[in-house]
């Protein structure tokens, strides 16, 4: 699960809300925080060098296009209206994976992590899912479900219960024992103490595998997209690949890179919203 | 265990014994409390008193095992660390299993009491320790403890604020007087507060102590200065130079 460690460490946008530091400069020990944007020095930088390539013919655009190539054909294909409905049969598609993945995630940990049954009947077999890549499953849910849109989704839920149930159930189980012993001396019923207590108390883990799972329901998608379907990204780019235009597979992957920059953003946001308590005096 | 709503002493504990393993922590305590007395337990660290602390609020599932207890039947703990949910307004906090009709009013009229009735909107993250050791102590009276436990409630606060605390904490006592065991490391807070000053050694209570320094206390005071060195010297501190 190569993309928790991503989820926790500096993404391009802002760390996340309670994680107070200072602005500029810092002590010698711990690395200040960088000054707004500068997160982009990175990935600019590969821009140019990249698109420098490319011009000086480095690059041939059989290899790979260059970036200005690639948004050129972006907006072209967008103008001329054959971007759009591909982008919505993928977006469709990653989507109702994500929602019923979520759904799904978020009620399993609940029950596991708040029962003593759940946790017994539930938890090994999420971690034995976790355990099989989510397309070595492709083969037998064809068999169940056929090669239509429901496989599709069925696949991109599954590859999203995963991290939503661990990282939500982990923070169930990982409540603050002096929250648990506060809640008894206040005499809380036990529904009080899961609203009151217990939720809140997970939600900064059921926030961070939200944010894994806002990218990960389009990953397994370039792979769907090739089984039986006219429509969707992964579909433009595997014929674009038979054609050679690899300007067309830049901008899948441009698409790629800036709906999983959104989503995150988007997540971050509301979570920002959700855990504001955390903002202190200081920060 | 049996536990019994006895109405007078407020907490009787017969023979309570409590071990980590094979390492013997509490040895057949035995300890009544009358009912509105105002003890104060010190004692070495590690000596144990977190341990019978936890043991009178119920907190300990394992020391139920032996001897018996009997506690009030409205107990409150204050803990070192104020415990407030950071995802709960100061106010929520306060009302948070608290079963009355007139719950926020009450909480806010109690928050003001304790000097931060402007705070109740705020989250705890937005306070000072002084202020949450406030709104904890806030919490606990509110819910009218008929025994109150506190472990070093002062503890991680400044003197200046710790003084405060103290005066604060006397004055809300005094109308409803309930019986209250208060664990600290510092004498002179034991001295300062107490009814009585409880000393914790080697699993046993070995040593109890009246205070009758005269109130309001001074430590200018004879028998406080006496008593202070006498309790000093039993926790192990020569104080010569003290
Ligand atoms: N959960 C535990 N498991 C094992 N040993 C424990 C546990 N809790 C306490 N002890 C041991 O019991 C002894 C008494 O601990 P306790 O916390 O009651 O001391 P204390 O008097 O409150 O000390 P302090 O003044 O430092 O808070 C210590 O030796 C401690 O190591
Ligand atoms: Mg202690």
């Amino acid at each position: 699960m190569n993309d928790m460690t991503r989820s926790h460490g500096g993404t391009l946008l802002d760390p996340a809300p309670g994680r107070t530091g200072k602005t500029t400069t810092s002590n010698r020990l711990a690395p200040g925080k960088l000054p707004r944007g500068l997160q982009l020095a990175g990935p600019v930088l590969l821009v140019v060098l990249w698109e420098a390539a490319a011009r000086l013919g480095y690059l041939s655009p059989h290899t790979l296009a260059a970036p200005s190539t690639a948004i050129a054909t972006g907006f072209e294909m967008f103008a001329d209206g054959t971007l759009l409905p591909h982008l919505a049969a993928s977006a469709g598609r990653a989507y109702a994976g994500l929602f019923l993945g979520v759904l799904a995630g978020v009620v399993l940990a609940l029950a596991s992590g708040l029962t003593m049954t759940g946790e017994a009947l539930i938890d090994g077999l999420v971690q034995i899912k976790r355990a099989i890549p989510t397309l070595a499953l492709i083969p037998l849910v064809i068999l169940w479900l056929g090669i239509g849109e429901a496989m599709k989704i069925f696949i991109i839920f599954t590859a999203v219960l995963v991290p939503v149930y661990v990282n939500t159930h982990a923070a169930l189980r990982g409540i603050d024992i002096g929250h648990v012993e506060l809640a008894r001396t206040l005499g809380l019923t036990r529904s009080e103490f899961i609203r009151n207590v217990a939720l809140p108390g997970a939600l900064p883990g059921f926030f961070v595998s939200l944010r894994l799972a806002v990218t990960l329901c389009w990953t397994s998608l370039v792979v769907l997209e090739l089984i039986n379907t006219q429509t969707g990204i992964g579909y433009l780019m595997n014929r674009a690949r038979d054609w050679g235009q690899t300007d067309i597979i830049v901008v899948g992957i441009l698409i790629y890179a800036v709906l999983g920059l959104l989503s995150d953003a988007a997540v971050r946001m509301v979570e920002a919203r959700a855990l504001s308590y955390r903002r202190s005096i200081g920060s | 265990m049996t536990l019994h709503r006895a109405i007078s002493p407020a907490v009787a504990v017969r023979r309570l014994s409590r071990a980590f393993g094979d390492r013997p922590v509490l040895h057949d305590i035995t300890l009544n409390i009358p009912s509105g007395q105002f003890v104060a337990l010190l004692g070495e660290s590690g000596s144990g008193k977190t341990t019978l602390l936890r043991a009178l609020a119920g907190l300990d599932d394992d020391a139920r095992q032996s001897g018996s207890y009997s506690v009030p039947k409205n107990v409150s703990v204050l803990f070192q660390d104020a415990r407030l949910l950071p995802w709960l307004s100061v106010i929520d906090n306060l009302t948070l299993g608290l079963r009355r009709q007139d719950a926020v009013q009450a909480a806010q009229s109690m928050l003001d009491s304790v000097g931060i009735g402007d705070k109740a909107r705020a989250y705890p993250a937005t306070l000072s320790g002084g202020q949450k050791q406030r709104a904890a102590l806030a919490r606990s009276l509110l819910r009218n403890p008929d025994l109150l436990l506190a472990d070093e409630p002062f503890g991680a606060l400044d003197a200046l604020t710790r003084l405060k605390m103290h005066d604060l904490l006397l004055r809300l006592v005094e109308r409803s007087r309930p019986t209250i065991v208060l664990v600290t490391h510092d004498v002179d807070e034991a001295v300062l507060l107490a009814d009585r000053i409880l000393v914790l050694r080697d699993g046993v209570i070995a040593e109890d102590h009246r205070v009758t320094v005269p109130h309001p206390r001074r430590p200018s005071h004879p028998d406080f200065e006496d008593l202070r060195r006498r309790l000093l010297r039993s926790l192990g501190v020569e104080t010569e130079h003290i």
